[in-house]
């Protein structure tokens, strides 16, 4: 016990204190922590009037970015899969660094899933015995199941791992490698249910397409590596911890493939509703092409498009991959990208035109934009605070010390 | 309640542009989103209680003991449908108390169930229907709907369905007709999709010589998607079939809004807008009962009428008699008549929800 409270204070202590540097990225995080608590405040108060959402489109920017973070969640796999199935030792070293992310992510997946809700003071309706939760029928209910199971998956994961590297023992495999490979069939499971909860509802034609699981984990593949790649040069370059090449490379690899079969599943689909395109196809044509004068995503979905595949030509040279300044610059075309892909790409005009055929445009809010940055910049504080802990732990500068 | 969105309900159709230009409240609101924010500000300086921050502010602007209790009590209670009758008493007892003081008059609050052997159903005439939208206004009016630029609630919408024009002149301008036939273009380039209609119309008369109206509602469904994914069973289908929300249980995620193939709910993204003047007091916990922010709402065949033998709303206020209601279950009702002689429909069966909301035509 007093092991588990040393750790505890240890820990803080480290994560706390920094340089310069350190204080400057969280301050400058803190300044839209401010506007997201006035944009809070405000939306707590008057009620979701303040967004910009409709009875229309009554699923925008917030739940967008739950469906984008719950794809970098479960792409936090791709360090762990690689590291733990294949034996990959570059990966192996950091692995870790992938669970906290993964930690982050999910953060972020809450506090969108909190500013979406009407009644978040409610939330307690859906604890089971107090409350009622509506499973197995309601794919809502499935989702809140495996997400917060993923995330004490790797919470205990990626502690444990910690607490026995500070404390110096080996890890008990039996308990151990377990918990890995569930969470690696678990990051499947919670992009594949945020699909199916799109994708179950006929009444929103856009979505409901059986390609949606699917497409939702390979861009997810694409997209949480991206984000790794660009995180793990960070740590390079402003740590000691020095993150193989061998282990961004892996990464670089994974991220190809899967921007490649991303576009590939755009194309089918593309394809398939457009060739004749039927009522069921309003929402795409919609997207690409706009409505009579109405195209406010048209920009978003051809500028994510050329992303994508901008992002995919480049990684298709050995050159570009190896060149880290090259690299980082086709991370964040694919990151960004894909972000716009699940955000004004899918949950949006799946609303558009609704069920009676009417056509209206969504325009976010100025707080709806706090709030979803403010979203970002608490997960990235929480991400910065995680990883500073674990690099710690990893260097030995965090160590269980007997007196 | 502003005076411009409330149109005289003048009985002469013909004469007079008894349509209620009603602009959807979802659009209005947008260009509101401003305003409300300077006026939290003032509320916040009047001293935020904790109560309030759960979401009842309204009832606590002359806040006393006995009423927080109450509203903290309201905030705890479980779901309608499986309370206790005691405990629902107490619930209808507590919200009575509450709505009385809100709205300064007495305001009932009924639990009446379902009665056995009953299934009700609705059949609209579309043929008969001309557009005059007097089943919007009352249905408001008897439900108590926020009113009000600021959020305007609609549970009915009649849609305009134009009958199309084929002229050799508009062959190439791409006039999308409203048959559902393409008129203009070409075989590689569509010139417009014709979807279900709109329901914005304004004109000066009605029935419009061009058009046809289709008017649309909660359509009841007997397998309804909105239930299946609500994550707290807070919309469920009663025993009489009519599909209803606790409206205190409801968490306010909107997966019921994805869900519904027929854009039958709506929600409440402020607090509604309703004057003590406007408030029809005699309410039922599962209908018409005032409503808080951040909940759903929809139709619900007007539950606190229907189940004490009376018609809905709009029912009762159509001119020309193109909506008929009953017990589904009963040979002799007026809608198993109809069923029975008229050929009829169901929207979108395609979606496989049964709707107890039937078309015909005479
Ligand atoms: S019409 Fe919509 S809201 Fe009404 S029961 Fe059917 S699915 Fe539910
Ligand atoms: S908005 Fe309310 S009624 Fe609709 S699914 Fe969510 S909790 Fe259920």
């Amino acid at each position: 016990m007093r092991k588990i409270i040393k750790f505890t204070t240890d820990y803080v202590g480290y994560v706390v204190k920094g340089g310069p540097k350190f204080y400057a990225w969280l301050g400058f995080l803190g300044i839209f922590v401010l506007f997201w608590m006035y944009g809070n405040y405000m939306q707590w108060t008057e009620g979701m009037i303040v967004t910009g959402l409709t009875d229309q489109v009554s699923w925008g920017l917030y739940l967008a970015n739950f469906v984008f973070l719950v794809g970098v969640a479960a792409g936090a796999v791709t360090v762990v899969f690689p590291a733990y199935v294949y034996k990959h030792k570059a990966l192996h070293e950091v692995a870790v660094l992938g669970e906290m992310l993964a930690i982050a992510a999910v953060v972020m997946c809450l506090l969108f899933v909190f500013n979406h809700m009407g009644r978040p003071d409610r939330v307690w309706h859906m604890l089971p015995y107090i409350g009622i939760f509506n499973w197995p029928n309601s794919m809502l209910t499935w989702d809140v199941l495996v997400l917060s199971v993923y995330l004490v998956l790797n919470v205990v994961g990626g502690f444990y791992f910690l607490y026995m590297k500070y404390t110096d023992q080996k890890l008990n495999k039996l308990f151990y490698m377990p918990i890995i490979y569930i969470a690696i069939v678990w990051a499947l499971s919670i992009h594949t249910v945020t699909g199916f909860l799109l994708n179950t509802m006929p009444a929103r034609p856009l979505w409901h397409t059986g390609m949606m699981p699917i497409r939702f984990i390979i861009t997810a593949f694409a997209a949480g590596p991206s984000l790794i790649i660009i995180v793990f040069l960070t740590i390079r370059k402003n740590t000691k911890l020095w993150i193989k090449d061998e282990a961004i490379n892996m990464l670089s690899q994974i991220i190809v493939w899967c921007l490649g079969i991303a576009l590939f599943l755009t194309l089918s689909e593309v394809v398939t509703d457009l060739y004749h395109p039927t009522e069921h196809s309003a929402g795409l044509e919609y997207l690409m092409l706009g409505h009579n004068g109405l195209n406010r995503l048209v920009p978003w979905f051809w500028s994510s498009l050329a992303m994508m595949v901008v992002a995919f030509v480049m990684l298709l040279f050995p050159s570009v991959r190896k060149n880290h300044n090259k690299l980082v610059v086709a991370c964040v075309l694919a990151f960004v990208g894909i972000w716009i892909e699940k955000g004004m790409g899918l949950l949006i005009p799946g609303s558009i035109p609704s069920p009676i055929g009417e056509f209206t445009e969504y325009y976010p809010t100025l707080l709806e934009i706090f709030n979803s940055i403010g979203n970002w910049a608490i997960g990235f504080i929480v991400l910065t605070v995680l990883l500073k802990g674990a690099i710690g732990i990893l260097l030995g500068d965090i160590k269980y010390a007997k007196e | 309640m502003t005076d411009k969105k409330a149109p005289k309900n003048n009985p002469d159709i013909e004469q007079t542009s008894t349509c209620d230009t009603t602009e959807p409240s979802e659009k209005n609101k947008e260009t509101e989103s401003v305003s409300p924010s300077r006026r939290g500000f003032i509320k916040q300086m009047g001293g935020l209680s904790v109560a309030s921050l759960m979401g009842t502010a309204a009832l606590l602007t002359h806040s006393d003991d006995a009423e927080a209790n109450t509203t903290w009590a309201e905030w705890f209670q479980g779901n309608y449908r499986l309370m206790t009758d005691e405990e629902k008493e107490q619930a209808i007892a507590r919200l009575e108390r509450r709505y009385t003081s809100e709205f300064g008059k007495q305001v009932t609050v009924d639990g009446t169930p379902a009665q056995e052997g009953v299934l009700f159903g609705y059949a609209l005439n579309i043929q008969k229907c001309i557009g005059c939208r007097r089943c919007v206004k009352a249905c408001v009016e008897e439900n108590n709907q926020s009113r009000g630029d600021k959020q305007e609630i609609e549970w009915i919408r009649v849609l305009k369905m134009e009958k199309g024009e084929f002229t050799i002149d508009k062959m190439n301008d791409g006039y999308p007709g409203g048959y559902g036939i393409q008129v203009g273009g070409n075989a590689y380039s569509a010139a417009g999709v014709v979807l279900e209609g709109e329901h914005y119309y304004e004109p000066k008369k009605v029935p419009e010589s061009d058009s046809f109206y289709f008017p649309i509602a909660c359509m009841q469904c007997e397998k309804p998607p909105c239930v299946k994914v609500c994550p707290v069973r807070t919309t469920y289908r009663e025993p009489d079939g009519i599909v209803v929300v606790d409206y205190n249980w409801c968490i306010g995620c909107r997966m019921c809004i994805g869900a519904c193939p027929y854009w039958a709910r709506r929600f409440n993204w402020g607090e509604p807008n309703l004057s003590s003047k406007d408030m029809n007091p005699k309410t039922h916990y599962l209908g018409n009962r005032p409503r808080m922010k951040g909940v759903v709402e929809k139709c619900t065949f007007c539950i606190q009428r229907t189940r004490k033998g009376r018609y809905p709303a709009c029912v009762e206020v159509c001119p020309v008699g193109a909506r008929k209601f009953g017990n589904l279950l009963d040979p002799d009702s007026e809608v198993r008549r109809v069923l029975a002689r008229k050929r009829m429909f169901r929207l979108k069966a395609d979606a496989n929800t049964y709707p107890k909301f039937f078309y015909f035509i005479d």
